[in-house]
């Protein structure tokens, strides 16, 4: 455990701040497997959206699929509305090269056509390789490249941050 | 040296379940779990194997197989073309390995084969380059894998798990590809009791060193099974005495509402179609309750795309 590298449940709440007043009855919150649900289902609850909260998993849409494979334990995407006019709330643990949310989007656009979609990330740890940037983020942390940050939960529920 | 897996123990060809590991068959099943709502979503397609193309050689009449094997490329994104390719008896190995070097010629990136001889689709897999996976959808009386693979998410979908159950696969055993491929994967999946029952004649000797108990009396081997397999009866083979007629065969071992009350009620029946009604199965028995014959074709779609994904995933590493 990196000391310098914050409790997550403080900035998950500085997240839901800051969503809070953009919300509208359309708003579906999609997050993305598996870090990415995580922090879905707690802005779900701090939010007290009416509508389920939808998962993603973007495994049939990554583009190094020819190069690294499926991965092995890909879960069903589960969107338990009609996409067709929703504003989406993308979510997602860690914004890193951008090419999670593009497959994310991709996928998403093959259930339907939404009004919008906005990305919120946990921590953008910057090396973006595509013009993706968040709407809302909790941390914004310079990582370099040959290290990754991971988010993990604990037997107990708690989420936390680790740079390996 | 085993064709079908990478050094690193991926999937590079599926020919058969014979020998493959129980990983590997899990893998396939959740894989195929993950693909089953791409048929309900608006567009019924993910991009995974855009580009690739895949070619159907089917040297052997069928519709459904070659069906769902092109909806499964079509919802993958693969361009699939189709070749029912006739042929005599008197056609030659090399005229086959022609016919795929061909297709290879043409930028093939992986082949679905059917043929009438056992061992086809493993004598491509053995002749084509490393970047082209092979995928038996039947040869002779070997295997027919994919079927076997979607016999099994049709029977963990319906019962959960493999370990308490009690399976009996009926009817012609000795001439079925079907009947082989799935005792492989119901024996490797851990399936306590699997039984065979049919008449002496449609039993291949030494079934027993499968792991399978022999019946010949359907009172006695549907007792307690959770789940029933007809097999298919080939009208052919009543040509070659091996049985009286389809009038008697039915009386003894036809499907019926009654015979199928000596299995548990809950028990589901399955069959790899086509069907022949009122020979191995009564159509009250095919339509009814207990029946699950249409989802096995839908969850064949969703089990062909998974084999489909994992080889394409598999082969380039």
């Amino acid at each position: 455990m990196h000391a310098s590298l914050p409790d997550v449940d403080p900035l998950i709440a500085q997240l839901a701040a800051a969503i809070a007043p953009t919300l509208t009855p359309d708003t579906v919150i999609v997050g993305i497997h598996t870090g990415g649900v995580w922090v879905a289902e707690r802005l779900h609850a701090m939010l007290h959206c009416a509508l389920p909260l939808g998962t993603l998993d973007i495994s049939f849409y990554r583009d190094d699929f020819s190069r690294i494979g499926l991965h092995p334990q890909v879960k069903p995407s589960n969107l338990p509305f009609d996409l067709e006019g929703r504003d989406i709330l993308l979510v997602d643990d860690v914004l890193h090269s951008g090419r999670t949310v593009r497959a994310a989007m991709n996928e998403l656009f093959d259930y339907g056509r939404p009004a919008s979609i906005r990305l919120a990330v946990l921590v953008d740890r910057g090396g973006h390789e595509l013009p993706i940037r968040p709407d809302f983020t909790g941390l914004t942390l310079a990582v370099p490249a040959h290290q990754n940050i991971n988010l993990s939960r604990l037997d107990d529920g708690h989420l936390t941050l680790s740079l390996a | 040296m085993n064709l079908q897996l990478t050094s690193d123990g991926r999937l590079r060809h599926l020919l058969t379940l014979d020998g493959l590991p129980r990983a590997i068959l899990t893998q396939i099943l959740d894989t195929a779990e993950s693909f089953m709502d791409v048929g309900e979503r608006e567009v019924k397609k993910v991009p995974l194997l855009r580009g690739k193309s895949i070619f159907n050689l089917f040297f052997e009449p069928s519709t459904r197989t070659r069906t769902t094997f092109e909806i499964a490329a079509k919802r993958l994104s693969a361009d699939v073309v189709n070749l029912n390719i006739a042929t005599s008896s008197q056609t030659k190995g090399e005229a086959i390995l022609d016919t795929v070097d061909n297709l290879a010629a043409m930028h093939a990136d992986m082949f679905v084969v059917r043929h009438g001889q056992s061992g086809a689709a493993h004598f491509i897999a053995r002749h084509v380059a490393p970047h082209i996976s092979v995928i038996n959808a039947g040869d002779g009386r070997h295997a027919h894998p994919t079927q076997g693979l979607l016999d099994m998410f049709t029977i963990r979908r319906f019962k959960g798990e493999f370990h308490n159950l009690t399976v009996a696969i009926v009817g012609d055993v000795l001439h079925s590809r079907v009947a082989r491929s799935q005792i492989h994967a119901l024996t490797t999946l851990g399936v306590p009791e699997v039984r065979v029952i049919a008449p002496k004649t449609l039993i291949p000797t030494g079934v027993e060193q499968m792991g399978v108990k022999v019946y010949h009396d359907m009172e006695a081997g549907l007792a307690g099974c959770d789940v029933v397999i007809m097999l298919r009866l080939q009208s052919e083979r009543m040509k070659g005495a091996r049985l009286p007629s389809a009038q008697e065969y039915f009386k003894f071992f036809g499907l019926t509402k009654e015979k199928l009350a000596f299995a548990k009620p809950d028990a589901i029946v399955m069959h790899p179609g086509p069907m022949n009604r009122g020979v191995e199965i009564d159509s009250e028995v095919a339509d009814g309750p207990q029946s699950v014959i249409l989802p096995q074709v839908t969850y064949g779609i969703a089990v062909r795309m998974a084999v489909m994904a994992l080889l394409a995933g598999g082969a380039t590493a």
